[in-house]
């Protein structure tokens, strides 16, 4: 650093400005020429790509980014057009977004809430960027959500989980496709009494964050609804890779069911040293000891393999779906990289096309305009069947998959089979629901920033 | 001036003008043009490189004069964090007494861990800090969900209304200077040239002068003479009858009270806290920082500070399609080797990047980056090195 430039009239003129600059009120912003945040001038418009690409969800955001890149493609009218075809909203032709090429930035969430607002942050203030998606951790999306809510953008979660993200954390300006842990447990349970009865003994072992708890919740109250029993729920530590103190007293608890409230590597691991300890060999209440892990990822099976064999759990979306559009995305996606897509890369491709295509019928970028083409938006074709945007929380309902771990897996991608669709209507809940933060969560006012 | 001599003055004046001037001298490229990628002159980060370096600064004091290594120093900013926005939440959404209260906060937090963890000195200490640290991030993730919101983190939200602030029904509060929103700012357009001046930055830039400005102080103080005897010989201080304890547990409040306030600004920068904040890398990025720009300097600390932050922000951002667009001169097969040489330290892999520049300072610059700007320095003087210069910046590894 030389300070070669200091000279007697740059420094009063500097001081000068920064004096001004920090007087000024807030009506003189630099955006107030702008109708919105980050309006594209230009033929470009810029999108903020914000995905782990280090830390413990690192695969999954490699994933999340591959489809990112394959929606970009897509909408700029290159490769098959993948879900474009399948899409029941025909508006986005393969020319950008309103005729304006899409470009793209990348940034590094680190799954950490700081790291992840700071990356946002530097593309919303240094590129532009005028819609922020990506994620695979519900507190770095509540995170995110809440800046871009303050910074007057969009924001389309990506894989996150937590009833909070569109619950009692919901905003104006973020929407989430992929669904909860409510509609988890609402999913899983009449598959769990039809499969295993409905007077079990549960016994939860839930990983001690925020995730774990609402999953907890979701789980306990829709399996007692049917008549199941909660012997115990203990927490265990997110950082806990040896679960086997944990597993232990499970037999002695008297309990016949053991539920696993436990994401990637952790879920790996307690499921790995459950199936060690024999818990599914043993006979409890004349019954045979069951395993439920209520949320699947294909990258977690893969990390417990032949562990999963046989083991209930649900899931967003899975790439052996036979309907048209989930053809469609496995095929261009495969054709591009070489395997197929995992849910994380579903439901981020989908959160771009929908984005892509709510611009596109709203004739505009700003953030409201968005947002009112997004609310109460129903679709089809994105490999869900008939889908919700619900303009009461930014929450799509959809049906969701109940899948079990397949006995005979073909490869190292066909490790789950899905066992049933569960209808929407089953995991459908108020807004005002109060695993949901009750009467008090409340959207805001859609910001369209300065 | 100010109660400091010369050179030390000098110092401060660089350091004012710099920090007066960074949103000109970080955007050095034009808009639009390839270059501009480099640049890192907007808000956001102009406000992480001076709140990470009041951190840096407040833990030389620590470790730079005491050679104390605090391997938990992240959790006073955490603490300092959760403290401010409570106050904002609740009380008033002005950034001062939330600063304020975090300062205290963590200065209060530092006491007990101090008291409990000075006990042991050498690598005893660094694992008791790095315990208490650990501890308080378990606490902060799971345990105190409801003081801390757990992984999710605590927001001002619209259900919100502080105490002394009048918000509209439904309206999410937000940080202001008796009424001056910290995003308030305008943009200057100078040709192709575009510089941003923000509210936010000036604030935390003000507050960083004052902490640099009291750093010199302490530095130059019998205080922190006492400091630097207790890292040559804590042994003969205890023989000559003098009782070491108080002066580190001194240094070790103060130094946790700078971190408080880096963590009150980060609040007041961006309304939100969360427990990642404390977690052990955290307290070890600090420890790179201070030792990547000079342990025991002066400006050392608010260099590797910077150094670190532009790298996470601006390195890691660049990918792949940026890479193809620089080499897209090249022929194909070359650009291709080329961008496969490159890739592996841009973008995720910045921590590479930041390992192997970090191996390079510890292994040729002992003395971090200011011994560098040293010796560049010298060369430049022709090698007429005064031995006095020397002495204004302690160059002498810390053990």
């Amino acid at each position: 650093m030389s300070k070669t430039d200091l000279t007697r009239r740059g420094l009063l003129k500097t001081s000068a400005i920064a004096g001004a600059g920090v007087a000024l009120p807030t009506i003189f912003t630099a955006s107030s020429a702008a109708a919105f945040t980050n309006e594209p001038t230009g033929d470009t418009v810029t999108l903020g790509f914000n995905v782990p690409q280090s830390g413990p969800y690192a695969d999954e955001g490699a994933d999340e980014l591959r489809a990112y890149e394959l929606a970009v493609e897509h909408l700029n009218g290159g490769g098959d057009g993948g879900m474009m075809n399948t899409f029941s909203s025909k508006v986005l032709e393969g020319a950008g977004i309103l005729g304006k090429k899409v470009e793209y930035v990348t940034g590094d969430t680190q799954t950490k809430a700081d790291a992840a607002r700071a990356s946002a942050k530097s593309m919303i203030e240094k590129d532009g960027a005028v819609m922020i998606t990506g994620g695979s951790s519900s507190g770095v999306a509540v995170a995110v959500q809440a800046l871009c809510q303050e910074a007057g953008v969009i924001f389309m979660a990506g894989l996150t989980h937590s009833n909070d993200t569109t619950g009692k954390d919901r905003k104006a300006n973020g929407f989430r496709h992929f669904f909860n842990s409510y509609m988890s447990g609402a999913a899983l349970a009449p598959v769990l009494a039809n499969a295993y009865g409905t007077d079990r003994k549960a016994y939860h072992l839930t990983a001690d964050y925020n995730w774990g708890y609402t999953t907890e919740e979701a789980v306990r109250a829709s399996t007692e609804a049917m008549g199941w029993e909660t012997v115990a729920a203990v927490k265990t530590p997110l950082t806990q890779t040896d679960f086997s103190s944990y597993i232990a007293p499970v037999l002695q608890s008297g309990a016949d069911t053991l539920i696993l409230n436990h994401y990637g590597g952790n879920m790996v691991n307690s499921l790995t040293n459950a199936v060690q300890f024999g818990l599914r060999d043993k006979q409890v209440n004349g019954k045979d000891f069951q395993i439920v892990v209520p949320l699947y990822s294909r990258l977690m099976a893969k990390g417990a393999g032949a562990n999963v064999k046989g083991i209930f759990g649900s899931t967003n979306w899975h790439w052996s779906l036979q309907d048209e559009g989930s053809k469609a995305f496995v095929k261009s996606f495969g054709t591009k990289y070489g395997f197929p897509p995992s849910q994380a890369a579903h439901t981020c491709y989908v959160q771009a096309m929908l984005y892509a295509d709510a611009v596109q019928r709203a004739g505009s970028f700003a953030p409201c305009a968005v947002a009112e083409a997004l609310e109460g938006f129903e679709f089809d074709g994105m490999g869900n069947g008939k889908t919700l945007y619900r303009a009461d929380d930014h929450q799509c309902f959809k049906d969701v998959l109940v899948v079990k771990g397949k006995e005979n897996p073909e490869s190292e991608f066909d490790l789950l089979e899905i066992v049933e669709v569960t209808p929407v209507d089953q995991v459908t809940y108020a807004p005002d629901h109060p695993q949901m933060g009750g009467a008090e969560a409340s959207l805001g006012e859609c910001n369209d920033g300065a | 001036m100010l109660g400091l001599d010369k050179k030390d003055f000098r110092l401060l004046l660089i350091v004012l003008i710099i920090t007066m001037l960074a949103p000109f001298i970080l955007n050095p490229f034009p808009e639009g043009s390839g270059l501009a990628q480099f640049n890192a002159g907007y808000p956001d980060l102009m406000q992480r490189f001076v709140i990470f370096g009041i951190f840096a600064i407040g833990f030389n004091i620590l470790f730079g004069l005491t050679g104390y290594l605090s391997f938990g120093h992240a959790a006073f900013l955490g603490v300092g964090s959760y403290a401010a926005i409570w106050m904002m939440k609740l009380v008033t959404l002005n950034v001062i007494p939330a600063i304020i209260l975090g300062v205290i906060i963590a200065g209060l937090f530092a006491l007990a861990v101090g008291f409990i963890s000075l006990r042991r000195s050498g690598i005893y200490f660094s694992i008791l800090t790095l315990a208490f640290a650990q501890m308080s991030y378990a606490l902060a993730y799971s345990v105190l969900t409801p003081i801390t919101g757990g992984e999710t983190g605590l927001q001002i939200k619209s259900t919100d209304s502080p105490l002394l602030s009048n918000l509209a029904d439904g309206e999410i509060g937000r940080a202001n200077l008796f009424g001056m929103d910290m995003r308030a700012g305008f943009d200057i357009s100078m040709g192709d040239w575009l510089f941003t001046i923000n509210a936010g930055y000036y604030i935390a830039a003000v507050f960083m002068i004052i902490a640099f400005y009291l750093s010199i102080r302490i530095f130059r103080s019998p205080f922190g003479t006492m400091l630097r005897a207790v890292k040559s010989n804590q042994t003969r201080m205890y023989y000559t009858g003098l009782n070491a304890r108080p002066y580190t547990l001194a240094a070790f409040v103060i130094s946790g009270m700078y971190a408080g306030l880096a963590g009150g600004l980060l609040v007041a920068m961006d309304t939100q806290a969360g427990p990642e904040r404390m977690f052990w890398t955290a307290s070890g990025e600090v420890v790179l920082m201070t030792i990547l720009g000079g342990a025991g300097t002066l400006i050392g600390p608010v260099l590797g500070s910077g150094a670190i932050k532009y790298m996470e922000n601006i390195l890691s951002k660049i990918n792949k399609d940026i890479l193809h667009e620089w080499f897209a001169f090249m022929p194909d097969g070359l650009e291709d080797f080329v961008i496969t040489l490159v890739y592996p330290f841009i973008g995720k892999g910045w921590h590479l990047t930041l390992g192997l520049i970090f191996m390079a300072v510890v292994i040729f610059l002992p003395g971090g980056l200011v011994e560098g700007g040293q010796r560049i320095g010298r060369l430049l003087r022709g090698k007429k090195a005064n031995p006095d210069d020397e002495k204004a910046t302690q160059s002498t590894p810390a053990e």
